[in-house]
């Protein structure tokens, strides 16, 4: 079953990261995804631009109202997610705790995906 | 899940990106910025002590404002009863119902707390280069080791520095008070200048400590983004975070391995950085909606028609001109026209360009970069006397090696290709 890690941690310590702190956790991570992909488990990866520069559409009312940020004021963002193939929920927890060990601080949380579309964008 | 053992990154960077809004909480509560600062270094030390053990309390930034304070009454009262202090292991810890509370009080001010903070280092009888000091060590944290080496100074005289501005600012009156709008507002764009200054002097550094300064780029963008996260709506604030990103995007391409200046039109530029550019565009997308024209976002737009041009041909110059006519009119300066010359002479040859500037030269009198473009025009023009002089002058006003060596570059061309005085129009 394909699982959706989403991604959630203090945005302004991950802003506070230094070039070097950065390129580290960047290619710890990576070396975790690579495994993943050979393994043929790696769907679509995300890394989303910090929440400052993100635009929100209420749609709740016509015509939707458009608001600068994320609504929620919340101590943790969302900052990016991985698709990724797992035969079970502790399958994809194990999978979880060795990317967590790759990038520390904040949550993943995770979400069985329902639907699917790989699509074509950006490839 | 548990950290790798030994790692203490995690604690560095949370402490980092604490400190502004702790910090100014507890000068909010303490009314005075050093006790402030030994508090929040005290409660600095003690989370280095108790976070690898408990692992991080679920909002660090309460915790540290919350055992700063409480660190500080403890101090006072055990200077009163010569006690001794209660043991570290006895803090709250992430579940402790006071944090929560401090949480709660302070998410109501912290906004104009962080904003005070940067304020109270904007103090207009400081300048520029103190104000810089002065944010960088205490709203960045920045030692003073990294901020003399930054200015190029040593590090006994920047101490000295410091001291003498938070002297000054210790007795200048800032009203503790929530401001009001009009209060806020003047305090964001005293801000917002500052910020840009702390930019602007890693930015304009060139030659051999270039490298040294560029880390006041990234800190100046992290100042922004702070900022942009208090005022998340202010158009002028996303302007201001999109302007220092488009422009720091090209760093790795504006010097060549030598030092030297390489023009924004012989950037390579592949070796922008292209989050920093994706990031800057979606900012300046954003402010543009609000319909509410300022200095910063009409800079940034005009860096972001250079970012989107893939190759230097693809540029919109027109666009680019009309964007430096309306800054002439938000913000008029001679500079601004300047730089609106380069669009006209890409847009309308050299020779109109030139009349444009022409009557700048008065108030640019002293400036380098009116004498290095003025001499460029005249170059193309044929008019190579003149355009020698301008040159000349240019290489006596360089604020750096790499400066006056680009100038030199033209005086070389000039010589070889035997011009001088032969008339060759374009």
């Amino acid at each position: 079953m394909l699982y959706a890690l989403l991604c959630y941690n203090d945005e302004a310590a991950v802003c506070a990261w230094s070039k070097d702190e950065e390129n580290a956790v960047m290619a710890k991570l990576g070396a975790v995804t690579e495994k993943l992909a050979k393994q043929g488990r790696l769907g679509p990866v995300a890394r989303l631009v910090p929440t400052t520069a993100a635009t929100t559409l209420r749609k709740d009312r016509n015509p939707p109202l458009v608001i600068d940020g994320p609504f929620a004021e919340t101590k943790e963002q969302l900052l990016g997610f991985f698709v990724i193939d797992c035969a079970s929920l502790e399958h994809a927890l194990e999978t979880a705790r060795e990317l967590g060990a790759a990038n520390p601080g904040g949550a993943y949380e995770i979400r069985p995906i329902l639907q699917f579309w790989p699509g074509s964008a950006g490839t | 899940m548990s950290e790798p053992a030994g790692d203490l990154t995690w604690i560095d960077a949370a402490l980092t990106a604490a400190r502004p809004q702790a910090l100014a909480a507890l000068l909010r509560y303490f009314r005075d910025l050093d006790m402030a600062e030994e508090a929040f270094q005290e409660a600095c030390l003690r989370a280095l002590k108790t976070w690898p053990q408990n692992g991080p309390p679920r909002d660090p930034t309460a915790w540290l404002i919350l055992v700063g304070r409480n660190v500080a009454i403890d101090e006072t009262r055990h200077r009163a009863r010569q006690q001794p202090l209660p043991d570290g292991d006895a803090l709250p810890d992430a579940d402790d119902k006071e944090a929560e509370l401090a949480e709660r009080l302070d998410a109501q001010h912290y906004r104009d707390d962080v904003l005070r903070l940067l304020f109270i280092c904007c103090h207009p009888d400081l300048p520029a280069t103190q104000q810089i000091a002065l944010a960088l060590r205490i709203v960045s944290g920045l030692s003073v080791k990294q901020i003399a080496r930054a200015f190029l100074v040593g590090e006994s005289a920047m101490e000295q520095r410091i001291t003498r501005a938070k002297g000054r600012i210790a007795r200048a009156d800032v009203a503790f008070e929530t401001p009001g709008a009009v209060e806020r507002a003047a305090r964001l764009a005293a801000v917002a200048a500052m910020i840009y200054l702390v930019f602007n002097e890693g930015y304009s550094a060139s030659g051999d400590g270039a490298a040294m300064r560029l880390p006041l780029c990234d800190e100046a963008i992290r100042l922004a983004r702070l900022l942009l996260r208090l005022f998340p709506a202010e158009p002028e604030i996303m302007g201001l975070t999109a302007l220092l990103m488009l422009q720091h995007a090209r760093t790795p391409a504006r010097f060549d391995a030598d030092g030297a200046v390489v023009l924004l039109e012989d950037q390579d530029r592949g070796r922008w950085n292209r989050a920093m550019i994706t990031e800057g565009l979606a900012l300046i997308d954003k402010a543009v909606r609000h319909r509410r024209r300022g200095p910063y976002q009409v800079q940034a737009a005009i860096a972001a028609l250079h970012a989107r041009a893939a190759q230097p041909q693809e540029t919109d110059w027109a666009q680019i001109d009309l964007l430096y006519a309306a800054l002439e009119e938000l913000a008029p300066s001679p500079v601004v026209t300047l730089n609106r010359a380069v669009a006209v002479a890409k847009l309308r040859g050299p020779a109109a360009a030139l009349a444009m500037i022409e009557p700048l030269a008065g108030p640019l009198n002293g400036y380098f970069h009116f004498f290095g473009l003025k001499g460029a025009l005249l170059m193309r023009l044929g008019r190579d006397a003149e355009a020698r002089t301008a040159f000349d002058r240019a290489i006596a006003l360089a604020n750096s090696a790499a400066e006056a060596a680009h100038i030199r570059q033209h005086l070389d061309q000039l010589a070889k290709e035997g011009r001088a005085g032969v008339a060759n129009s374009e």
